[in-house]
């Protein structure tokens, strides 16, 4: 018995020995090439910046954290909140949110059109919403530019039938840069709506109806709570990336409307001021973090309450 | 209830659906229709013409950065998809153990962390690696890619092993199948679909990113997108369009391929 047992543990080792030999390369390949990085990232953000980018050796101090939301006069040594850090903090958040809203507003009735196809038909539905998901970034806003500017579709169009005199100037603004992540990021809010949409139960929206609810009630009182979990997935996974965009506000935004993803490279390029681009990365990262473990709480509780 | 009463209906739900169906496909039809224009403008329709791909086949840089990209993606997404099977093997199909959650965060850390953040990150890194070793070839292209594609090829490699059946493997067994055997013959076979589709998502995630590529690239490594970042900062034309769709057509041709693949599995 004892030694039936003991042989039995010794495999379950053994099989466990193995689990970590096999797992071994992608643990250390993302070790050194994703996690890894960033605690140097961290230690980076307390050095001295060098003169021409990079660090000074084993110097450390906080200016690159205190540079992040705060400025010193060079003449004077006043310290003043950083303007234009705000302004391009305040911007990043505003641009996420009304993103995180615009694809909610346009993916929440998509996403239910899909759920309530037949369901053979709905695979393809998907697969033409993930379609241009799966195609370059960089591709797809060039592909909004197109559509945007000022000799694009959309101006051409409008002056041809004469509805406007002048071309209406779209490209360098907060208004492209948000129809640009609009457009980049709305797949990411119809899969997570959709995969909770695809469970739901009619019968509780017939119930609905046979006590008198009109659509809107029903729309609001029953489905919106069903689909809660997606809600909030779809919420996270646009928000997230749209906080740290480089490249849409970048090709749309041009460089005057900065955000945070553009103000971290820049600290990295002609700001030389590593450090600083540390500090703000590591901001970045902490601000997805917490937004992250916010998701991972309400999941959970979404979780027990509807098994 | 009255009759003929669609309890699915909401007012304006199709409508909505239907424009966004639209507005997400004309930005890239625009941008498809007008790389086959004959005249020089955007504004005029010249007729149809292969002239921006000729031109474009006929750019050095276009065809050494699509080269890059494509050879890059390769490299990534064969080491990627080796190191998310051993992966998968060594996370699923077991009660749980001292680890595993550890495991499956590291796995899942590349998607947590914003992109820009893992780019500087990696700039920090390789900047020095680069000086110290005096190596500045595609190795670190290839390594920051294969990283971030890992989790990516995990996904349907794992799904894939979650939902095969045990008893084929333990038959094997019982037949004095060693386990090298049992994996060749039984579960490599039955997994490989997985494989295949993972192979394929790295690969379009890598030949995707711009963002990390234009921080650790070294002089002389541009790949198609980072090229094209560099050519849309200073003038756009046609021919942006005509790479835009060769590429285009790549990724939709490996997306509906894994689509099939997936499909047929159910």
């Amino acid at each position: 018995m004892g030694q039936a047992a003991d042989f039995e543990n010794a495999a379950r080792r053994r099989d466990i020995a193995n689990r970590w030999l096999l797992s071994a390369p992608t643990l250390l390949i993302i070790f050194v090439a994703a996690i890894g990085p960033l605690f140097i990232v961290l230690v980076y953000s307390f050095m001295v910046k060098g003169d021409y980018g990079d660090v000074k050796p084993w110097q450390f101090s906080f200016d690159g954290w205190f540079g992040v939301l705060f400025q010193r006069d060079i003449f004077d040594d006043t310290v003043t909140w950083s303007d234009t850090h705000l302004r391009i903090f305040g911007r990043s958040a505003v641009l996420a949110l009304l993103t995180t809203l615009t694809t909610f507003v346009v993916g929440f009735p998509t996403a239910y059109f899909i759920a309530t196809r037949p369901e053979k038909s709905r695979d393809i539905w998907l697969f033409l919403v993930t379609i241009p998901f799966w195609t370059n970034l960089l591709i797809r806003t060039y592909a909004v530019m197109e559509v945007i500017r000022n000799e694009g579709l959309f101006n051409t169009l409008l002056l041809s039938l004469g509805i406007i005199d002048a071309p209406i100037q779209l490209m360098f603004t907060n208004t492209a840069i948000m129809i640009g992540m609009t457009y980049v990021y709305l797949p990411l809010m119809v899969l997570p709506l959709y995969a909770s949409m695809e469970k739901i139960d009619f019968r509780l929206v017939e119930a609905g109806y046979d006590l008198y609810a009109t659509r809107l009630q029903v729309l609001w009182r029953v489905i919106v709570p069903l689909v809660k979990p997606g809600i909030i997935a779809g919420s996270i996974l646009v928000f997230i990336p749209a906080l740290g965009a480089y490249v849409t506000p970048r090709v749309l935004g041009g460089g005057k409307n900065l955000m945070l993803g553009n103000l971290i490279d820049l600290q990295f390029g002609q700001g030389r001021n590593w450090p600083l681009g540390a500090a703000l990365s590591i901001t970045l990262m902490a601000i997805v973090m917490v937004a992250l473990l916010f998701y991972a709480r309400t999941a959970s509780k979404q979780g027990g309450a509807h098994g | 209830m009255a009759r003929g009463f669609a309890i699915k209906k909401l007012p304006g739900f199709t409508f909505i659906a239907m424009l966004t169906f639209f507005l997400l496909y004309l930005p890239i039809a625009t941008l498809v229709v007008f790389a086959f224009n004959g005249s020089d403008s955007f504004v005029n329709w010249g007729g149809p013409s292969l002239r921006w791909f000729e031109q474009a086949m006929a750019n050095e840089d276009v065809r050494e950065a699509s080269l890059r990209s494509l050879w890059i993606a390769a490299w990534a997404a064969v080491l990627a998809s080796i190191c998310a099977t051993m992966a998968a093997l060594a996370t699923t199909r077991t009660a749980p153990y001292r680890g595993l959650t550890f495991k499956y965060a590291f796995i899942n850390q590349p998607l947590m962390v914003p992109e820009i953040v893992t780019a500087v990150a990696l700039l920090i890194l390789f900047s020095r690696i680069k000086v110290w070793s005096g190596y500045s070839g595609l190795g670190y292209l290839i390594l920051a890619h294969t990283a971030f594609c890992i989790p990516f090829a995990y996904l349907p490699i794992r799904a894939r092993l979650e939902s095969m059946d045990t008893t084929l493997e333990r038959a094997a067994a019982d037949l004095y199948a060693t386990p090298w055997q049992a994996f060749k013959r039984v579960t490599f076979p039955l997994l490989w679909p997985g494989i295949l589709a993972g192979f394929m998502l790295a690969f379009v995630i890598s030949l995707d990113d711009v963002v990390i590529t234009e921080f650790v690239k070294s002089g002389g490594q541009d790949t198609l997108p980072t090229y094209m970042l560099g050519q849309l900062r200073r003038s756009v034309s046609p021919e942006m369009n005509a790479i835009s769709t060769v590429f285009l057509a790549l990724s939709v041709l490996i997306v509906t391929v894994f689509f099939l693949v997936n499909r047929k599995r159910v």
